[in-house]
């Protein structure tokens, strides 16, 4: 028994990546156990592991924390990523939520039928530059400071450093409209822990691909 | 401006009904300003006032707060409604995240296509009755206490009661395998803040009916 966190989860992005973020960011290290067969997900909902049958799972002082937000939530007020008050971490709640949004729309993509995957990569790419990243460029370029609140590093510069990755494996020229993204972006790439969760062999997961979504598929399949 | 906080939205429950509930169990009086058509929605966006473009949209504390769940989780921890620390967050937070999964089941349920109803009904019956019920059952038992976390009213409470509700409405009988559930409606309901929201008059809204929904849509999209 390590004390670390331990998480249970596939191999790969899914509703696991913001808490792999997170923790990295906030230079903490992790286990992983993977979920590989149908099997083995049903026998953790036998010994009665998981709270409401479902995955991500995050083993963490003592508790067996289900529900991303939740999880997310507890790193965030462990690690002082949420801000120094009740109205910072209002912000920084409201961010990541509109941030979460448009990552469901990610997550859920290769899921998606073959016909229906242009109209939603046009949709991912209409709602980043039209709803979503205006408003961070815009709090960036209002307040002139590194970080999106309170001149701190918080969960919601993690966030949205994650969703830029993201959304620019999809559409590489997506940031071109948005300077003050783009600087963050750089700056945040560099900041430490960041920068090493980003290099090759850390936990971070690579994109999807069509064994990630038969392994998902395979095991939640009635 | 009378410092208490206005919420808009439509005159419905949809997403500002947890927000409705949190407030009253607080104690908190609110204003309520009634998007009734695309038009009204249009200039709050146009205006500025949503961050992302979406209601719910609270203003409280000069802040206009968007997006629920920063919403319910400023008014719970301003009216210390959140546990009493990290760990009872936690358990807090694990069980709201449940809570509000079933009530986007429950909520779906009157916009599904009319040849899903029957299967979806089925399913959202199925998940209340089998994955989450029997959580809330168990936690009420292992301890004995009259509120899920740490022998203290919380959103947990208030969320709870609220979707237990809500399931009621959906299937009368969905809580008879659920003895402590039941006794945990009749309590909960009856702390003071609650029983007058429960009251008719309240700012609690009715369930959608079939017919208001191409009103709803047609604000919507």
């Amino acid at each position: 028994m390590s004390g670390k966190p331990r998480l249970t989860y596939f191999n790969g992005r899914g509703r696991m990546e913001p808490v792999r973020w997170l923790l990295a960011a906030a230079g903490v290290e992790f286990e992983e156990i993977f979920l590989e067969t149908k099997e083995q997900y049903e026998k953790l909902i036998k010994d009665g592991v998981l709270l409401f049958q479902q995955v991500p799972l995050v083993e963490i002082d003592g508790m067996k924390m289900v529900q991303t937000r939740a999880i997310l939530s507890y790193i965030a007020g462990k690690y002082n990523l949420y801000g120094k008050d009740l109205k910072e971490r209002a912000w920084i709640d409201m961010y990541v939520e509109g941030i979460t949004d448009l990552m469901e729309m990610i997550l859920v993509f290769p899921f998606s039928p073959p016909e229906a995957r242009e109209k939603n990569l046009d949709s991912i790419k209409e709602k980043a530059t039209n709803r979503y990243f205006p408003v961070f460029e815009k709090v960036l370029k209002q307040h002139g400071q590194d970080f999106l609140v309170g001149n701190k590093f918080s969960w919601a510069d993690v966030q949205l450093t994650e969703a830029i990755l993201a959304v620019e494996e999809k559409i590489p020229a997506v940031l071109s409209g948005f300077p003050q993204l783009q600087a963050f972006k750089i700056r945040m790439s560099n900041m430490p822990t960041i920068k090493k969760f980003l290099q090759p062999g850390s936990p971070r997961k690579p994109p999807p691909d069509e064994h990630y979504v038969e392994t998902v598929l395979k095991t939640f399949k009635k | 401006m009378s410092g208490k906080p206005k919420l808009h939205y439509f005159n419905g429950r949809g997403r500002m009904e947890s927000i409705r509930w949190l407030l009253a169990a607080a104690g908190v009086e609110f204003e309520e300003c009634f998007l009734e058509t695309k038009d009204d929605l249009i200039k709050l966006q146009k205006g500025g006032s949503l961050l992302f473009q979406q209601v719910p949209m609270v203003e409280i504390d000069g802040m206009k707060m968007v997006q629920t769940r920063a919403i319910l989780n400023y008014i719970a921890a301003k009216y210390n409604l959140y546990g009493k620390d990290l760990k009872e967050r936690a358990l807090i937070d694990m069980y709201v995240e449940a809570i509000a999964d079933l009530n986007e089941l429950l909520m779906s349920h009157l916009f599904q296509p009319a040849d899903k109803k029957e299967e979806h009904f089925a399913t959202v019956v199925d998940k209340a009755t089998n994955r989450y019920f029997p959580v809330y059952e168990k936690v009420l038992k292992d301890h004995g206490q009259d509120f899920l976390v740490g022998n203290q009213f919380s959103r947990a409470d208030v969320q709870l009661l609220e979707t237990l509700l809500m399931a009621e409405e959906c299937k009368p009988d969905i809580l008879a395998r659920f003895p402590l559930l039941k006794s945990f409606k009749a309590r909960i309901s009856n702390i003071p803040t609650i029983k007058k929201f429960l009251q008719p008059g309240s700012q609690r809204k009715p369930p959608l009916q079939e017919e208001d929904i191409p009103k709803v849509m047609k604000i919507f999209h």
